[in-house]
């Protein structure tokens, strides 16, 4: 196939299926599944500038995904004074012996050649540091968190617009991941995945557990939205209006007043619901649409030229006095920030911040396989990826459960078979996604949309 | 009984850290050494191999139940021991399938590491599904037999001590297994043939090959001798604790971190790496306070629970001391060197 046909074929291809889902199951799903995809295919592009440009195996996705959803509640959440004024200045204290704790240790690495009193000081600021967090730290989180346990028990946010957290998050993502590529960038690649997957459980086991921060397992819900909420444009005016014009045909054809009136109520609960949804595709898709114009841009340029070189034949590049740590570390910096902005995106339009929901399965493979089967490489190819697998991973349910009720059909109802594969449906879809990514590595190990390579 | 203080504080200290990190120490190791064995030998960072070690456990569970059912027991032994075999041979069968559908393509081609990495993504995926698909998600045990060997309370009126040690048998099981499983390895790898050739091709491929080594015989030992380990690792782990799918997946992390800190590709440095990290999750997590309220006189009893990390950061644990090993010692404790 002409490789300049393969994008727009793709992209057809995919909008055909989510046609299809929302006329055989409704609209309102079909823009469910495509807001969820245009986050996936952010995240995607995440993945794919430090993959398929720089070479790097990122395998703490996860990580940065919910780095970005705690920022949406620490930017958005009203801040809880109470809990401020009992125990903020403990809590301030124990951040500051953190700090200096850790630059104190940076400094005796750096600066102190003997090993002997390098061991020494080391232990001793350990020990100072974590006596000195004990004191602090503990009996102020007990406050915190004795406050209203039951409905904030936190230290609350900053009580801002949740979309300015799109934007920060970026920025802790980001420093987070300067931290983490100043340790395992020099590494061989496969250590990278290896200490990048750990961090990211140890990401997850702060939030799961630093009830004081992000009220752990017990979540934080409610979170403030951009767009309107239904019930309020059930209550406009205009919307109103709206709802009428659109279905005056349907409204038309039917006689009594009555019924005309009760089918225009379940038409605006309906499209007061899509309104939303689309509302949310929108503000996602000019996020999508930025990242996407920002990183053809930044990888047009000399810089990605660099990075192509230095992906090419990082001796060579070297040689030409590239410097690869560095190039690698902003890379991998850009590409974090932006699955940071994603992971807020997510927490945004749930409404709420479930830390318990992270598995690495569902945050970190997947977003690779959307990367390997759409083109590493090409982010084009990411974002057909991040549409394409999400939907498969979606529809793999209700798909496994026909399956399973077709293999099943000759058995009876209490079958305990056909009880076991009706109950098993659900893991059809591991299977599913397995089976892609290998053929895909097998059979098309440049994926969809390949990587244009560039000839002048 | 002022004399015994210091005696009720070691046994207190075996009875909660020095026993359970033993035993998972040893089951550790044992994962980390078929780890290591295929990052030796095929040399890529095996992603499925925790879910390896589900199915391989799952396969025991399954003959286990077989032999129930049938009557069949081993007396005071868990009868999944009996089974053990039956399911290394299976599992063993299913690697070689694998292997000849999946990796050996990239082997012929050459891929990079970090490719096998990726497909080795994939495998972990299907061995998700076809584990939860055939025993299900949930939570199992499968242990019989005699459950202790040293019960608390005997050990409390025999002793006349206020602390009670208490040892399962399963964990004594593990040990003395895992030791065997181990000094077999390493007789393997040093004295027989096979295993010197193993050695050879790990080190260097093209001298391996040039004096007469068959690489495909290489392949299939390599993938037999990584069911043994992983499958006896996984068994020991469920005897002990239990079986679950997550759980197991969750023991990838632990199992890198013990191959890193211990030198990745050397299998010493595996058995070490796992005691390490077995023993700092224990030790870091466990609350002192009882342990210096019999040491210390009473005017310096602690107040706090002695704990220096929550037990909510188990799993962070393997991962900080990860960290701190790669900046300090990249290379592992063993310095790492190819088997």
């Amino acid at each position: 196939m002409n490789d300049e046909l393969r994008a727009p074929i793709a992209f057809a291809i995919m909008g055909i299926l989510l046609a299809i889902v929302g006329f055989t199951q409704s609209w309102s799903v079909s823009l469910s599944v495509i807001n969820l995809c245009i986050i996936s295919s952010i995240m995607a592009i995440g993945v794919n500038l430090q993959w398929g440009y720089g070479g790097l195996f990122n395998a703490g996705v996860m990580g940065f995904t919910a780095l970005g959803g705690l920022t949406a509640v620490l930017v958005s959440h009203d801040p809880i004074y109470e809990a401020w004024d009992k125990a903020g200045v403990g809590i301030v204290i124990s951040a500051i012996i953190f700090v200096l704790s850790i630059t104190s240790l940076l400094f005796v690495f750096r600066n102190i050649e003997n090993k002997q009193i390098r061991k020494t000081l080391i232990i001793l600021i350990i020990v100072f540091g974590l006596i000195g967090i004990n004191n602090f730290y503990g009996p102020s989180i007990d406050i915190i968190e004795s406050i209203n346990p039951a409905k904030t028990g936190f230290l609350g946010g900053l009580g801002l617009p949740i979309i300015f957290s799109w934007l920060i998050a970026a920025v802790v993502a980001g420093l987070v991941a300067w931290v983490i590529g100043k340790i395992t960038l020099r590494l061989r690649s496969d250590y990278l995945a290896i200490a990048t997957l750990g961090i990211s459980e140890i990401v997850i086991a702060v939030v799961k557990h630093e009830d004081w921060l992000s009220r752990g397992v017990k979540n934080v819900s409610g979170l403030d939205r951009p767009v309107p909420y239904e019930i309020e444009l059930q209550q406009s005016e205009w919307f109103l209006n709206l709802v009428e014009r659109i279905n005056f045909s349907k409204l038309e054809a039917i006689q009594s007043l009555s019924s005309r009136q009760d089918l225009l109520n379940d038409l605006v609960i309906d499209s007061s619901g899509i309104f939303v949804k689309l509302c949310y595709a929108g503000l996602f898709f000019s996020v999508l649409l930025l990242i996407f114009y920002l990183s053809q841009l930044a990888l047009n340029s000399p810089w990605g030229r660099m990075l192509r070189a230095i992906k090419d034949n990082e001796e060579a590049a070297s040689a030409m006095g590239k410097n690869i740590f560095a190039q690698h570390l902003q890379i991998f910096i850009i590409g974090s920030a932006i699955i940071g902005i994603a992971g807020a995106m997510l927490t945004t339009l749930d409404g709420q911040f479930t830390p318990g929901s992270y598995r690495p399965l569902r945050f970190t493979f997947i977003i690779w396989l959307m990367v390997i089967i759409g083109g590493s490489g090409n982010n084009l190819g990411s974002i057909f990826g991040g549409f394409f697998i999400w939907f498969i991973w979606i529809e793999a349910e209700p798909l496994s459960i026909g399956f399973m009720n077709m293999l099943a059909g000759g058995l009876e109802y209490d079958n305990p078979l056909r009880m076991h594969l009706l109950g098993s449906a659900a893991h059809l879809r591991l299977f599913i996604m397995g089976l892609l990514l290998l053929l895909a590595l097998r059979f098309m190990p440049k994926g969809v949309i390949p990587e244009k390579i560039q000839k002048k | 009984m002022e004399d015994f203080e210091f005696i009720n504080a070691m046994v207190l200290l075996a009875n909660f850290v020095i026993v359970p990190a033993l035993s998972y120490g040893s089951q550790l190791a044992l994962a980390t050494l078929s780890l290591t064995i295929i990052y030796g030998v095929l040399r890529f960072s095996n992603f499925a191999q925790a879910d390896w070690m589900s199915f391989g456990t799952m396969a025991t569970i399954l003959f286990t139940w077989l032999f129930q059912s049938a009557g069949i027991s081993a007396g005071i032994l868990p009868t999944a021991l009996l089974a053990l075999p039956f399911a290394i041979i299976v599992t063993a069968l299913f690697c070689l399938l694998i292997d000849r559908s999946v990796y050996s393509f990239y082997r012929k081609q050459k891929s990079q590491p970090i490719v096998l990495m990726i497909v080795s993504v994939g495998v972990m995926f299907i061995l998700q599904a076809v584990v939860r698909f055939i025993i299900g998600p949930n939570d199992r045990k499968f242990f019989d037999g005699e459950k202790y060997i040293v019960h608390a309370l005997d050990f409390k009126n025999y002793f006349g001590l206020e602390e009670g040690l208490t040892i399962k048998s399963t964990q004594l099981i593990t040990v003395v297994v895992a030791l065997v499983a181990m000094i077999s390895l390493f007789y393997f790898l040093q004295k027989t043939k096979l295993g010197k050739s193993m050695r050879a091709y790990s080190n260097n491929e093209d001298l391996a090959l040039l004096s007469g080594i068959n690489p495909e015989k290489i392949v299939i030992v390599t993938w037999i001798i990584s069911s043994i380990l992983i499958t006896t690792a996984g068994v020991l782990y469920g005897l002990d604790k239990s079986f679950k799918p997550f759980t197991y997946f969750n023991l990838l992390l632990p199992m890198f971190a013990a191959a890193i800190v211990g030198g990745i590709g050397s299998p010493i440095g595996a058995v070490i790496g796992g005691y390490v990290i077995a023993f700092s999750e224990i030790t870091l997590t466990y609350a002192y306070k009882k342990f210096f309220v019999y040491l210390l006189p009473e005017s310096l009893e602690p107040s706090g629970l002695m704990q220096v990390l929550s037990t909510d950061y188990k799993f962070a644990i393997s991962f900080i001391i990860l960290v701190i090993v790669l900046i300090v010692r990249p290379t592992g404790i063993v310095r790492g060197k190819i088997i």
